[in-house]
């Protein structure tokens, strides 16, 4: 019976990525914002370098922050966003009267999301290695994956989450984008916050984008020695990974209006 | 047993009663229509039947289980047709339905789902190009994907030009004779005579008749005789027996429980007089007729 399920969750996981190639908005919002972003910053900063990162290139700082950017739009904003229109469309009710388990098709959803992301990772990375000369180091790459995984698991949850808020399709939008947008600025993704007010960064540091963009950045940057852990971060992840489960399980709907 | 048992079924809204106290059963391998005004309870019964809501009180058993405990084997065995339920947009229709029939232990294959509601021209179409009507008969094939013994319909024909509805329908004969049980939520009256092998009319939370379609429309059993009377004739001078006679500016209405003698002394008279009875008809109350009348009297007993 696990064996089936386990092939449900399967066949759902790639049904879910036809489904979101083939609808451009999905494919260019999630898939080619990223991409766009690190060819535009780093053409515009080519040359610069960061003195207080080690003296790295902008590139080797900014790719990390394009993959925190990039996991976040595929397991945050595109799920949360997803799964509210299912819901208000009546795909989750239909669903619902189906036999698949919760579990399956849940697994289906976040899988996709995971499967965008992997594909963004290697794209960014393989962009940065060839075209600006980013330095790719083996030595952390462990580290690198445990932030990734943790990572995706956490924005995941908390787009389970935020869907459960969303009345409707309509408002998606525009509560997943303003509840990630302003926190991404003040998290070091796109610019270096060393020089910013501290008060600014404490607060970001609460939150889960700057962890996830901090532990990525950990990975590349070449003073880390060992395999690229950041305790804090990732323990600052898996508590906001639980606190989205939680929220996940509680908020979650079928049905927009029944009782 | 039968497929579907309700006793004293009821069901809160905050201080409404939206369903107050419902008996019926549903035998295997009939189709049973469900008729009712918008606001009468309907929606809340079947979706109390298909799992979807909760009741306040009250028994109700579908294939043998409780549908408010969700469980698994219950939605393996039944198919829910619903309204307004939407499908993945940017898949193919061949590919919904396999991803859909992937969900049951034993499906019915994507091809006869797809001869069966006449989609089989459709199945590399993407669900956003659909029509409404193809539209429909793809939420008819996926509610049959797992080859259900019980199907739930809920205005399946809504949006349908006639000839549509005609397919429709046969396709529900079809699955009855298969055996499948059904339950029919429909507005059309003529739907509910076609198909339904028994009916029960609710309205404003209570059941206020059932039973076999054409029964119910013989409950008032009175025949209704229409005709033009001849310009410049008067009212035919004929006993007629026992029956009321009135006359509108549509002509004259004779009703009557025994049709055959009329006819006969009002077709003899005016062949004996050389004229023409003009727009004649005979006609026996419709189901409309009995459900209009059911519910109006219901909702002004309110």
């Amino acid at each position: 019976m696990l064996r089936n399920d386990a092939a449900i969750a399967v066949r759902q996981l790639r049904f879910e990525q036809k489904a979101f190639w083939r609808n451009p908005a999905g494919a260019v919002f999630t898939f080619a914002f990223p991409l766009l972003f690190l060819v535009i910053f780093s053409l515009l900063n080519s040359g610069v370098r960061i003195e207080e990162r080690g003296n790295i290139s902008f590139v080797t700082f900014f790719v990390p922050g394009i993959l925190a950017f990039g996991l976040i739009s595929a397991c945050y904003t595109n799920l949360a966003i997803r799964m509210t229109i299912s819901r208000d469309f009546g795909i989750l009710k239909r669903v619902r009267g189906t036999p698949v388990p919760t579990w399956a098709y849940l697994a289906g959803q976040v899988g996709s999301s995971v499967v965008i992301t992997f594909i963004l990772f290697l794209v960014t990375v393989g962009l940065g290695v060839v075209a600006f000369d980013v330095d790719f180091r083996t030595s952390t790459a462990v580290g690198l994956f445990v932030t990734l995984g943790l990572g995706a698991a956490c924005f995941c949850a908390l787009g389970l989450a935020v869907s459960g808020l969303c009345p409707n399709a309509d408002a998606a939008p525009a509560i997943v984008n303003f509840s990630i947008f302003p926190l991404l600025f003040v998290s070091g993704i796109f610019f270096p916050l060393d020089n910013a007010p501290g008060w600014i960064t404490s607060v970001a540091a609460v939150f889960p984008m700057e962890r996830l963009a901090d532990g990525l950045q950990y990975a590349f940057d070449p003073r880390t020695t060992g395999l690229g852990f950041n305790g804090g971060d990732l323990w600052g992840l898996l508590a906001w990974t639980v606190a989205g489960a939680v929220l996940a399980v509680r908020l979650f709907r079928w049905d927009s209006d029944t009782k | 047993m039968p497929a579907i048992r309700v006793r004293d079924l009821r069901k809160s809204y905050d201080a409404v009663e939206a369903v107050r106290g419902v008996d019926f059963d549903v035998e295997k391998g009939e189709v049973f229509g469900f008729l009712g005004p918008n606001g009468a309870g309907k929606t809340t019964i079947v979706e109390i039947l298909e799992g979807y809501r909760r009741r306040s009180s009250g028994d109700v058993t579908v294939l043998g289980h409780d549908p408010a405990k969700g469980e698994r084997a219950l939605r393996q065995r039944i198919g829910i047709v619903l309204q307004e339920t939407g499908v993945e947009r940017f898949l193919k229709v061949a590919e919904v339905l396999e991803l859909y029939c992937g969900y049951y232990p034993r499906p019915r294959p994507v091809e006869e789902l797809l001869a069966l509601t006449g989609l089989e021209a459709k199945r590399n179409e993407v669900v956003k190009e659909l029509s409404g009507g193809q539209r429909r008969r793809l939420d008819l094939a996926l509610g049959l994907a797992g080859d259900p013994e019980l199907v739930f319909l809920d205005e399946p024909t809504t949006g349908f030009d006639p000839t549509a509805r005609r397919d429709a329908w046969e396709i529900i004969r079809n699955l009855r004779s298969l055996g499948k049980t059904i339950f029919l939520t429909t507005h059309y009256m003529d739907e509910a005579q076609n198909l339904a092998d028994r009916v029960a009319v609710i309205a404003a939370g209570r059941i206020v008749a059932e039973g076999p379609p054409d029964q119910l429309a013989g409950r008032d059993s009175a025949t209704e005789i229409r005709f033009v009377p001849p310009a410049g004739v008067a009212f035919p001078d004929i006993a007629l027996p026992d029956v009321g006679v009135t006359i509108d500016d549509r002509g004259v209405l004779v009703r009557t429980e025994d049709p055959t003698p009329v006819l006969h002394a009002l077709t003899g008279w005016a062949l004996e007089h050389g004229v023409v009875l003009e727009g004649l008809t005979v006609t026996r109350p419709s189901l409309e007729d009995v459900y209009l009348g059911l519910t109006a009297e219901a909702t002004t007993h309110e």
